[in-house]
């Protein structure tokens, strides 16, 4: 079975600073893979290539299928990329937006209540401003937004970052049960104890490239 | 994909629609906006005697450059929404065509220039003592140079967004390009009012191929502008 993401020797260039300088990673369905590394690894140029948003210029990546050297555009719809934004209107209220967003990814509307009860934005809030909302709730609504698409791979960049306890607890509880149902989990994050109590997988990237992949079990022994 | 069930119309209509209930919100438009018409409609009859006749006469320019200052800042506006928080981002990620996006961007400015363009239209009429003659000409002029200014817009809008100096890029891009729709928009304007003899229709009849140019070359350019901006 072919792996959800597949890059060999993967080069992707910021500007002309070359970010990715030879990714070599392989991620199976329903693995949740924690990505490491210090600031300027090209975590966020990782996830944003899986994303289909930055272009790989050299080697080989596929991503659910889709060759992005060839066609990175066709990959989009079928993923959910939660950066360190929102990705929400700042003036719309909350409901507006994930009402845009699901009309602009063809998701159904109505279990729209459903959603921000899973991600635990409360319902009071829904008519509020995304631009009134705290750091943790707006986080909230952009992950309401991502779960709205019913991504088959979720990117998630420092996704702990902002969130109290129960919310950090919540975010991981909602990938373990997207894992649980087929869906590939890829994250970044600093914050390792948590990080690597989610993952079940990691691998770690230094200038540019993968130096180390391990399973979960492998860390514990 | 329930995108390309849709149609490109629905994501236009979609991406008009948002844009539209933003700006409801925000009330930019309606707070800056209308008021700087408001204040160069007042100060131009100020600074041209109104008894003269001059500011009569001079009423079909003013209208147009007035809209094409208020133009610049709905552009401007209307392209800083998707800067914010990641926004563009998730609209490459949305599966939404870029022609369909380009589409209800151009649909927005046509709404919100009609709003600016009925003020001006009711203050030349309170203020400089213009009657409203040869309303079909002057329907089709407005419709025409509407979508023409909206169209280039939409097309200059996120090109100049790219830029570090976005602010002062956009007024430096849009002005000149849009000088053949101010040109035949007064032009056409002068004739319904009975200021200058001759046929007005061929104007209009420019401006409208000038806003299928624009048209054309915001949908066809539109996907490379969304990816490298």
């Amino acid at each position: 079975m072919e792996p959800v993401v597949h890059f060999r020797s993967a080069v992707a260039l910021l500007g002309r600073f070359p970010a990715l300088t030879g990714v070599n990673l392989d991620v199976g369905a329903g693995e949740i893979v924690l990505v490491t590394g210090p600031n300027g690894a090209g975590k966020t140029t990782l996830l944003r290539c899986c994303a289909g948003l930055l272009r790989v210029t050299a080697g080989t990546a596929r991503v659910l299928g889709v060759d992005l050297v060839a066609d990175r555009v066709a990959v989009r719809p079928m993923v959910g990329l939660l950066g360190h934004d929102s990705g929400l209107y700042d003036e719309l209220s909350v409901i507006d937006n994930l009402r845009f967003w699901a009309r602009a990814v063809g998701a159904p509307t109505d279990d729209i209540d459903a959603v921000m009860d899973r991600v635990g934005v409360a319902s009071r809030l829904a008519d509020v401003a995304v631009s009134r909302l705290s750091t943790g709730q707006r986080r909230r609504a952009g992950l309401a937004a991502l779960v709205i698409r019913r991504p088959s791979l979720w990117l998630l960049d420092e996704p702990h970052a902002g969130l109290d306890q129960r919310a950090r607890d919540e975010l991981d509880a909602l990938a373990r049960s997207a894992a649980r149902q087929g869906a590939t989990v890829l994250f970044s994050s600093h914050e390792l104890d948590r990080a690597e109590a989610l993952a079940t997988r990691s691998v770690h990237l230094v200038g540019g490239a993968v130096v180390c992949a391990e399973s979960h079990a492998e860390q514990v022994s | 994909m329930s995108s390309s069930v849709r149609g490109i119309g629905g994501e236009a209509l979609l991406i008009a629609g948002k844009d539209l209930r933003l700006e409801a919100r925000s009330r930019v438009a309606a707070n800056h906006v209308l008021p700087f018409v408001l204040a160069v409609v007042l100060l131009f009859g100020f600074a041209l005697d109104p008894d003269s006749g001059i500011l009569r006469r001079a009423t079909p320019g003013l209208f147009w450059v007035t809209v094409l200052f208020a133009a610049v800042l709905l552009v401007q506006r209307n392209f800083a929404i998707e800067r914010q928080n990641g926004v563009s981002d998730a609209l490459r990620l949305s599966g939404l065509r870029p022609a369909g996006i380009f589409l209800g961007k151009v649909l927005s400015l046509v709404v919100q220039l009609l709003v600016v363009e009925l003020l001006m239209a009711g203050c030349a009429v309170v203020f400089y003592d213009v009657r409203l003659r040869g309303p079909l000409l002057l329907l089709a002029t407005t419709a025409t140079a509407t979508l023409a200014i909206a169209s280039a817009g939409a097309v200059y809008g996120p090109l100049a967004s790219g830029l570090q100096v976005r602010d002062t890029a956009l007024p430096l891009l849009l002005v000149p390009v849009l000088a053949p729709v101010l040109l035949c928009a007064t032009r056409a304007f002068q004739i319904a009012l009975g200021e200058i003899a001759g046929g007005g229709w061929p104007w209009a009849g420019m401006l409208g191929i000038v806003a299928a140019l624009y048209l054309t070359l915001g949908v066809v350019v539109w996907g490379p502008l969304m990816e490298e901006t």
